[in-house]
């Protein structure tokens, strides 16, 4: 009650421009009521005994929003009954907080990302809802999947939010993405529509791909999908990346594998030619601690998977933290534009679900390390406490953020399953691209059909 | 000794005759300088000026920008090119022989030549695979495989197998071109061959045509087909045959994907005979296909005979000259399959 107290006419102070706050609650009452018809008998009483309160204005001088909320909440209060009542206006908010963040562990840098990251409050709940928005994809997914209308493979991400937004936070819609297959939470931070990523989840023509890619194939401008060969996006990304340099346009490209593809012969090919040519490349390892059913430790000799690129410099992150992974990926991005070369990033990171749908995920792991997990480190949870435990935001705010995006799920989950299925006559089409048409063989001689690009 | 455009040797040195070597080289140069997007990457390619010579010069005028030398990557090197074409460049991967194509195979299929279509047409992948492919002389097993049947059975791939200098330069460049996925089989025994070039082949708009064969000769009584450096074999074969009255017509497929059927087709009804002459291995392979869609098509109807199919032996090359020359079409296979065919 104390700290709601001083929190609140700190609040008060900052937008009145007092310099000392109000101590006990009926002061507070009484700065408020500066602004607003308070009616209680409480307030009235005190009031009385203290000083006389200014007649409360019918609205507000400090501010537009204020005062409109003010008029509004006017009618309720003056009816019989009516109670304290504070119109909490977004005047009342803490507009920006610098929070601590965990240090990075090193790999051959001398300094590493910020310890502190600033936080606005448009930005906090643009986060927020971004990885709540992945969640309910996937859990929407993970639904549709149950229900066979989604068939085949279905790789999903919650537990993982923190580290799309993260990025997607640090660099700019011209910088290039690719990473592999666990990708829908990608797909919808580079831009590609809910409606559209789960139209192609139940293979649909009004998918991103026209049902023609699948979960693991989905592509937008700037982001190469969506690749199901473990490791093989690694040097597509690097390719990426020297296409960059090879323009000039002080773009990164963004290359993301896992702990299993981290030993992917591939990719050390790929740290060398990204090294020799100091291609601007940040190689992000999301390190969710099991590839498959196999944990790192029984996979790798060396769980460091920052310090894999050997000679490449590398960082540590911690992945359950959007802000520890925003300020990372910013510092990996200059590093990268400053020509320094490439650079490896690990963020530590959880699925709550197994590795596919076709796993349960506890085979391999136990229900409490899950359960764990999820109330310690959830990446939505604790974005949501830091801006609450700061007044940045109020719960109602975030219950009606949720109704909202649950509302949108549903509705794109709506049009994902009625869509109707691409026509018969699209199955041969873009086998290439800029072509006159061409003949395909089908299934039988006499089956001729047609391939427009 | 330079041979004329249709493959018989010239009798006196012409002004006019380039290597296959030197007429891959100006397809490159040209492109290099049409399209700033066009690079070149591959082992040795710059300072060395290719590990066969065919990028000679490149680097030179170009410098490392354009024309880049890879560590020994393959796997690495080629998604790095095909990365390098999503992002919109066009890259030239080159690799040193097709053998090595092999470990980067994944990168071909499932990241260049599988895109397009995966991604319903919002990701293309404009990219050149090239380098030589087949037997050369003896490299033995490890060296001496040719690729065409593997590559040619992927959809999202153009399959090209130039025999000439005219082929070569005129197929390079449309594929270079191509906005698709294109696999380049060259063969090194052709490089220093000579040939006289058309003068349509000078201009630097030259280009032939993807998909369309090439009658190198006409004939009425049977049809050979061939790719690559065995439509050579079949020619000097078929000037043998025309000796003994047996006209043969050659057909040059140029491209083993799309395959042109059509004029296989068409000149089978006109000859009712048909012989396949490739250097790769008889199962699953070029002539195997070409085998089955005549079969399917109209042209069956016209046959007087079965098929025919000369190929390499169905063994692992081998070293000494001559099991690697017995592993191989040698014109007198060519001519006796003919002869066997027609049953003369």
């Amino acid at each position: 009650m104390k700290t709601m107290l001083t929190v609140i006419s700190n609040a008060l102070c900052r937008i009145t421009g007092k310099n000392v706050g109000a101590q006990t609650v009926p002061e507070l009452l009484i700065d408020l009521s500066e602004y607003v018809n308070l009616t209680s008998p409480a307030a009235h009483a005190s009031a009385q005994a203290q000083r006389q309160p200014p007649k409360p204005p019918p609205v507000s001088t400090r501010s537009s929003a204020a005062s409109q909320l003010a008029r509004a909440q006017l009618d309720q209060l003056d009816g019989p009954g009516a109670r304290v009542a504070v119109t909490r206006n977004f005047a009342d908010f803490t507009p920006q907080v610098t929070f601590d963040i965990k240090k990075c562990d090193l790999h051959r840098l001398e300094a590493g990302p910020p310890v502190k990251a600033e936080l606005t409050r448009e930005q906090g709940l643009q986060y927020y809802r971004t990885m709540q928005m992945v969640r309910r994809v996937e859990l929407k997914a993970d639904q549709l999947y149950k229900q066979k209308i989604i068939r085949g493979f279905c790789h999903l991400y919650d537990g993982q939010e923190a580290c799309a937004a993260g990025i997607e936070a640090a660099i700019s819609p011209s910088d290039h993405l690719i990473t592999a297959y666990r990708a829908h939470g990608y797909t919808y931070t580079r831009g590609v529509s809910i409606r559209q990523i789960l139209a192609e989840l139940t293979g649909r023509k009004g998918g991103v791909a026209k049902g023609k890619g699948g979960s693991m194939h989905m592509y937008a401008p700037h982001f190469y999908g969506g690749n199901g060969i473990v490791g093989a996006q690694v040097p597509l990304g690097a390719g990426i990346a020297l296409a960059c340099q090879y323009r000039g346009n002080n773009q990164v490209c963004v290359t993301l594998y896992g702990d299993g593809a981290a030993n992917q012969g591939q990719l050390f090919e790929t740290f060398n030619m990204a090294a020799l040519w100091k291609l601007p490349c940040v190689f992000i390892c999301e390190n969710n601690k099991y590839g498959m059913g196999t944990a790192v430790e029984r996979a790798a000799a060396s769980t460091d998977y920052y310090k894999r690129g050997d000679f490449i410099p590398g960082l540590r992150v911690d992945g359950m933290d959007v802000l520890s992974v925003r300020e990372a990926t910013r510092f990996a991005a200059d590093h990268c534009r400053a020509g320094k070369g490439p650079i490896v990033m690990e963020l530590q990171t959880y699925r709550y679900h197994g590795h596919s749908m076709s796993d349960p995920g506890v085979s391999y792991r136990t229900r409490e390390e899950i359960q764990e997990v999820r109330s310690k480190s959830d990446p939505i949870s604790l974005l949501r406490e830091r801006m609450l435990s700061n007044n940045m935001a109020s719960a109602e705010e975030f219950k009606e953020m949720d109704v909202e995006i649950r509302k949108e799920v549903d509705d794109a989950a709506q049009f994902a399953t009625s869509d109707p299925e691409p026509p018969l006559e699209d199955l041969c089409n873009h086998v290439f691209s800029n072509n006159p048409p061409l003949d395909v063989r089908g299934t039988h001689p006499w089956s001729k059909l047609k391939s427009v690009s | 000794m330079p041979l004329n455009i249709n493959g018989t040797l010239l009798r006196k040195q012409h002004r006019n005759h380039v290597t296959v070597r030197d007429a891959l080289n100006q397809a490159m140069d040209e492109e290099l300088e049409r399209d700033e997007r066009v690079f070149l990457m591959g082992e040795e390619v710059a300072q060395y000026d290719g590990a066969y010579k065919v990028s000679r010069g490149l680097w030179k005028k170009y410098g490392d920008k354009r024309i880049i030398d890879t560590p020994i990557s393959e796997m690495g090197f080629a998604g790095i090119a095909v990365g390098a074409a999503m992002a919109g460049l066009r890259p030239i991967c080159e690799f040193m022989t097709f053998n090595f194509s092999m470990q980067a195979i994944d990168q071909v299929i499932n990241s260049a030549a599988k895109t397009y279509y995966m991604s319903a047409g919002l990701q293309p992948v404009p990219i050149v695979f090239r380098g030589p492919n087949g037997a050369s002389a003896g490299v033995a097993a490890q060296h001496s495989q040719c690729f065409a049947a593997w590559y040619a059975h992927c959809p999202g791939l153009k399959v090209v197998s130039p025999w000439n200098s005219e082929d070569a330069k005129g197929l390079l460049k449309s594929a270079i071109r191509d906005d698709n996925p294109v696999v380049f089989l060259e063969n090194e025994l052709m490089y220093g061959v000579p040939f006289e070039m058309s003068e349509d082949s000078q201009s630097k708009d030259f280009t032939i045509p993807i998909g369309k064969a090439k009658i190198e000769r006409q004939g009425n009584h049977v049809t050979l087909v061939s790719h690559s450096r065995f439509v050579g074999h079949c020619l000097d074969a078929a000037a043998v045959l025309a000796k003994e009255g047996i006209e043969c017509e050659v057909i040059n497929l140029r491209t083993i994907r799309p395959m042109d059927v059509e004029s296989i087709e068409t000149s089978v009804m006109k000859t009712n005979h048909l012989v396949t002459v490739e250097g790769g291995w008889p199962q699953f392979g070029v002539g195997a296909e070409i085998c089955a869609r005549v079969m399917e098509g109209s042209a069956f109807n016209f046959l007087d005979a079965p098929v025919t199919r000369v190929t390499g032996v169905d063994i692992p090359m081998p070293y000494a000259k001559i099991l690697e020359d017995h592993s191989l079409p040698q014109v007198k296979d060519i001519i006796f399959s003919v002869k066997k065919t027609l049953n003369v």
